[in-house]
């Protein structure tokens, strides 16, 4: 079994944003990244499958050299080799899409992982677009993942409950939490990754469609009203909510 | 020039946020002046297709068969993509619900078409649109516009308004797709409803607790005030990894960004990554003893105190107030 994980490179959720000097993106100045934490789950997905089937495993990303700290990390958790589409270009979800699909292809992979979101932009695209670009079916935001021969059942969560979806492989499968609990990195597996092979290829060009006019800070609340420090505060607070807010 | 706005049901119900985007959809199309097609997707739909007039659709195209009673990714994504084509629509608009995202990817694939995900904003300029998003978990915002012929929009739920109005006349185009086994690569074999309370991503209030909670048992109080508020409960990722809470109530950078019109913070601090998934609530009441903590800096109004001491008197005291 083939099973293939796509990662990618995000600020640390602790990072303070600030806008750069282009006024469309942000200053990556001081900011430490990791890996995707939503791809931790899909890098554990397969490792799973293949300790289950056997097979191969390997990591792709599609970022500039920086990208190759958080294929490490893959590497370190148990995936056995990884690709980096060597990329600096501005890219929209479209176009990464189209590269990494071009990339896919040439692998016949049986399980293509992501991630439901990176934690950056939030589009939750990339998935459904490789999997409709490749021809394969695609199940989105996955908390239980379950193959019996050539049978893929997946939960995936909805609003106020989970769907129940059968589909077969080769697949794409985003990841959500809940799906499983990420390993962490032994100390072998650190010394291993170190010595395990990243390939770079250069990805195909795909001009983005996708345009960022501006970037900019969301407005701060303003601190509100210390209603009390105690149960006496209650009525007030009852009060300001019905009577000033006018949310209840 | 034709828009396309598709509105989501399930089990021949529309959600909210179905009339959310045939809203915004209408009020762009009367903006560039061109036509709006409302599209549904399912089974047996004939009894609820009109409500959508009330919302701003009068051209609805129904696309209706028992294979498509349950959702399937691969032949939803079929149908609208094709009816898009057929009319030469090239605008769409979806909402950024679990369904809306799953479908629009495979959609603009398919359309060769640029997607703005998880819209909170839109406006028009000139005959361009717009959009506003949130990235970095709404620590930041961007405008984008998406520059190829077809463009597709996914509005974020519960931030756009639907507001019903007189119905207008709708005019409703059955449509029988052709389909076959191959369309229906995935489907859905079964959904597990959790009963009772509403998603977080969809409640017009949520109740939410943190570490100050001191325990999984001290919930229940959590879940007291928020049936009485008819709203969802909420938790802080700390209570979630710590197994007392399951995934889905998780509110904040690694689990969901909310917007209710009331947020009541517990017993949680406001760590940077909470903060991201709930700042954009329209008002939040922080109740947590430490004065100092973060929580107060977003907070409309907040109570400085044992949350032990006050959450039951506060949940009498909605009781009361709503006659419960």
């Amino acid at each position: 079994m083939k099973c293939i994980v796509c990662v990618n490179h995000v600020p640390d959720t602790e990072a303070k944003i600030k806008v750069g000097a282009d006024g469309k993106y942000i200053d990556k100045a001081g900011i430490n990244h990791i890996l995707n934490p939503y791809d931790e789950f899909a890098t554990e997905a397969i490792l799973q499958l293949k300790e289950k089937n056997g097979g191969e495993t390997l990591a792709i990303t599609l970022g500039g050299d920086s990208h190759k700290e958080t294929l490490r990390k893959a590497l370190a958790m148990g995936v056995d080799k990884a690709i980096l589409l060597k990329d600096d270009s501005v890219r929209d979800s479209l176009s990464v899409a189209k590269a990494l699909a071009e990339e896919l292809k040439k692998h016949t992979p049986d399980f293509i992982l992501f991630g439901k979101q990176s934690i950056d932009y939030y589009n939750e695209q990339i998935p459904g677009m490789v999997a409709e670009i490749l021809g394969l079916p695609s199940v989105t935001a996955v908390v239980k993942l379950t193959v019996e021969d050539k049978k893929v059942i997946c939960h995936r969560e909805i609003e106020g409950g989970q769907e129940i979806v059968e589909t077969t492989y080769p697949v794409v499968i985003s990841a959500h939490k809940g799906l499983n609990e990420p390993r962490y990195p032994s100390l072998k597996g650190i010394m291993a990754s170190k010595t395990k092979p990243i390939t770079e290829i250069q990805p195909i060009a795909v001009a983005p469609v996708v345009e960022t006019i501006t970037m900019f800070k969301a407005q701060s609340k303003q601190a509100g009203k210390i209603v009390g420090t105690d149960a006496a505060a209650v009525p007030e607070l009852v009060r300001l909510l019905h009577e000033e807010a006018k949310v209840i | 020039m034709k828009i396309l706005a598709f509105a989501e049901q399930r089990d021949g119900k529309f959600k909210k946020s179905a009339f959310e985007a045939t809203q915004a959809a209408a009020g762009v199309a009367a903006k560039l002046n061109a036509e709006l097609i409302t599209v549904v997707v399912g089974n047996s739909l004939d009894g609820i297709l009109s409500d959508l007039g009330k919302y701003g659709a009068n051209k609805i195209i129904a696309i209706q068969d028992p294979h498509l009673e349950r959702y399937s990714t691969t032949a939803y994504a079929k149908v609208i993509a094709e009816t898009a084509q057929k009319e030469g629509a090239t605008i769409l608009f979806f909402s950024a619900s679990q369904m809306g995202k799953d479908l629009a990817p495979r959609i603009a694939a398919k359309l060769n078409a640029g997607l703005a995900s998880d819209c909170t904003a839109i406006r028009i300029e000139g005959s361009e649109v717009i959009a506003t998003r949130p990235v970095y978990a709404g620590k930041a915002l961007i405008e984008i516009k998406i520059n190829s012929p077809v463009k597709i929009f996914a509005l974020r739920s519960n931030v756009f308004t639907a507001t019903p109005r007189d119905g207008a006349q709708v005019s409703i185009d059955n449509v029988k797709p052709e389909l076959t086994d191959g369309d229906f690569t995935s489907k859905v074999i079964d959904v597990k409803v959790a009963e009772g309370r509403p998603d977080v991503t969809e409640a017009n209030i949520i109740v939410s607790g943190g570490r100050g909670m001191k325990g999984p048992e001290h919930f229940q109080q959590i879940e007291k005030l928020a049936d009485i508020l008819g709203g969802a409960v909420g938790a802080s990722r700390a209570v979630v990894d710590a197994g007392w809470r399951p995934h889905d109530e998780q509110v904040g950078q690694t689990g969901k960004t909310v917007s209710p019109t009331l947020y009541i913070a517990c017993g949680i601090s406001g760590a940077i990554q909470h903060i991201a998934g709930m700042s954009s609530s329209k008002f939040i009441v922080a109740i947590n003893k430490d004065k100092d903590a973060p929580i107060f800096q977003i907070a409309d109004y907040g109570i400085a105190g044992d949350l032990f001491e006050i959450l039951p008197p506060l949940t009498e005291e909605f009781k009361k107030l709503l006659g419960k």
